[in-house]
């Protein structure tokens, strides 16, 4: 069997979400849905899963935190301690107090950059990546439902199409791969 | 989808569809720059080649062509530090605060304010490197190992504290900003026909191609990094305020300080995001976006500001007489009526007084009265970091010291030379990059446009 893969167009964030609702209930997988803001409440319809990067984002920080905590008590307590105005530096803990800004700005720096890395390597989205949105008024006022016939071998294609048809899509193309 | 009471007035004006915004906010980018346009940015590049003459006169020459003695051995330069900075702050509250409180207004506004905090933040750490005399040893401030030791940098010094805080500020707003800006870039980049634009286009917007779980993780990085620059931005402020609150100097020992300078910020900020967006609604036809409404809530966060700074102002008078130290009163008492006390009386007028005029509804949704006032108020808040460290510093602990600061014409030039360097990154910004987070303003356009709102009630 030819493998297909189905564009359904849509005018509007709503009718693409009615649309995908219909159709999953019909029980077809859908593959991606390429819109040009995020459509509020696609995700547990066509089952996307929430982001950990917020987790991650909090591991970096912490990895922030112990770097700063580790390099100020090397400069300033192990490696070469200063006796300022009669404050001796002698132990991180009679000097964190002092160290605070600077731990809170690392971690800030660690949490933010790290995450955004991640996120942009999670999301393909590098320096010098070619887009792959099937329309390109899709990243302007067109919704997209992807459809392939890989993900639903249950079904033949004329029945995914007529599905697709069913939820008055603008326009429905149809390609080989 | 979420509604929005029928009596909110819409933030998006007129009969706009999802295509119409991009249309809107590609006019300046696809079309050839105006008239307005190209005058402004020649004044403000000639404005800048001449701050950037003085500025390789002064490294060429040294700190002494500024007016700095002896006794007032910080003027111009940390007075223009922090007022840059504090400008820088309004971009982060807007997009990050506003954002963590839903409000909706700030999409109007956000990408522009963000691109102020980063061009204000780089005019900002301008100041203490040109302030180090040898430029080019400016990396010593950070801990690297060195030949001396290694000799490390103090960890305990606020000035150090102030290297990791703006050099945090200024990267984490550029991704934060950059981020927002990608799937912008992509709108563009299918938007446009051929030519350097598809190609510009298409190398800045990273292969974005808008699919849900990229919206989803999207989502999730701008929470999160609102989340955290949201403290960011108040440590920022109450670190520079530390420069001087932990100094032993009567009239910079103060506790009040961190939370004064952050509202101060905030204050100034919001003042020169005003004066930025009401030149920039009009030169680039975006009314229809940024309009009363936005303006009348950007003044309320004036008065509040304001009014903390005015308390804090107060506060600190009161302090000082309380405080029973003569040395302290005395500051205080000299500041008002000594030779600088018209820098004190400008502060008053411009930063107490004038925005309380704000509670006058007629005049907070005054376009043309809240341009004028953004410019008094960005002028005041220039004169009260003047005061509070020239008049601090120019009274010495002995008499035989005491002294008076004179600005030369590098201290000017400087200045008047970063407002032009600004103006013309913020004039090419307008050219280049889209001035409204358009895809943003898609997601409010069903509950806050104004035909939208019409056809539900």
């Amino acid at each position: 069997m030819a493998r297909k893969v189905f564009h359904a167009m849509y005018d509007d964030d709503d009718k693409l979400k009615e649309a995908a609702q219909l159709i999953v209930d019909k029980g077809i997988r859908v593959k991606e849905v390429f819109s040009p803001f995020p459509i509020h409440g696609i995700d547990p319809i066509i089952g996307v899963k929430r982001t950990r990067l917020a987790i991650c984002a909090f591991m970096y920080a912490l990895t922030g935190t112990s770097l700063a905590l580790l390099g100020m008590w090397y400069f300033m307590i192990s490696d070469w301690p200063m006796n300022i105005g009669g404050k001796p530096n002698q132990s991180l803990i009679n000097n964190i107090t002092s160290f605070l800004p600077v731990t809170f700005e690392f971690s800030v720096l660690c949490g933010a950059h790290g995450m955004s890395i991640t996120y942009l390597l999670r999301n393909g989205t590098v320096p010098g990546m070619i887009a792959d949105n099937p329309h390109p008024r899709s990243t302007n006022d067109r919704f997209i439902m992807e459809v392939t016939t890989d993900e639903n071998s249950s079904m033949s294609a004329d029945d995914i199409s007529q599905l697709l048809s069913s939820t008055n899509p603008e326009e429905l193309s149809e390609k080989e791969y | 989808m979420q509604k929005e009471a029928a009596i909110r007035e819409p933030l998006i004006l007129g009969d706009k569809s999802y295509s119409q915004i991009t249309e809107d906010v590609m006019a300046p980018i696809v079309g050839s720059p105006t008239m307005w346009w190209k005058v402004l940015i020649t004044i403000s590049g000639i404005i800048a080649a001449w701050g950037v003459g003085n500025i390789l006169y002064l490294l060429g020459v040294g700190i002494g062509t500024w007016g700095l003695n002896k006794t007032v051995g910080w003027a111009w330069d940390i007075t223009n530090f922090v007022w840059w900075v504090g400008i820088g702050h309004a971009g982060t509250l807007i997009s990050a605060v506003l954002l963590l409180f839903r409000q909706k207004w700030r999409m109007a506004i956000n990408r522009s304010a963000e691109a102020m905090t980063i061009f204000a933040v780089m005019m900002a750490a301008l100041f203490p490197g040109i302030h180090m005399g040898r430029i080019w040893q400016a990396y010593w401030v950070f801990p690297l190992p060195n030949q001396f030791g290694s000799l490390w940098v103090n960890f305990n010094s606020p000035l150090l504290w102030d290297v990791f805080a703006i050099s945090t500020y200024f990267s984490v707003s550029l991704v934060f900003w950059y981020i927002g800006l990608i799937p912008d870039f992509a709108t563009i980049r299918d938007k446009v026909s051929g030519g350097w634009r598809k190609k510009l286009y298409t190398a800045l917007s990273f292969g974005w191609s808008g699919r849900a779980k990229h919206w989803t993780r999207f989502e999730e990085v701008s929470l999160v990094l609102a989340g955290i620059a949201t403290p960011l931005v108040f440590s920022v402020h109450s670190i520079v305020s530390m420069d001087f609150a932990t100094a032993i100097i009567p009239g910079w020992h103060t506790t009040i300080f961190p939370p004064y300078f952050v509202s101060g910020a905030v204050f100034s900020g919001f003042a020169m995001v005003l004066t930025l967006l009401l030149i920039m609604r009009k030169a680039m036809g975006l009314e229809a976006y940024i309009h009363t409404k936005h303006v009348e809530y950007m003044n309320i966060v004036i008065i509040v500001t304001g009014s903390i700074v005015g308390v804090a102002y107060i506060t600190e008078l009161f302090i000082s007489w309380y405080s029973g130290v003569e040395y302290e009163s005395y500051a205080f008492i000299n500041r008002a009526t000594g030779p600088y006390w018209w820098s004190y009386a400008i502060m008053m007028t411009c930063n107490v007084i004038s925005p309380q005029l704000f509670w006058f509804k007629k005049l907070r949704t005054s376009l043309m009265f809240t341009f004028i006032m953004s410019l008094i108020i960005n002028l005041g808040m220039w004169y009260e970091r003047y005061v509070i460290i020239v008049t601090s510093l120019h009274r010495d602990y002995l008499p035989s010291s005491w002294s008076e600061f004179h600005s030369t014409f590098v201290d000017l030039g400087i200045f008047v030379g970063t407002l032009g360097i600004f103006m013309t990154l913020f004039l090419l910004f307008a050219r280049f990059f889209p001035v409204l987070a358009l895809n943003e303003l898609k997601t409010i356009l069903k509950s806050s446009g104004e035909n939208f709102k019409k056809a539900d009630h």
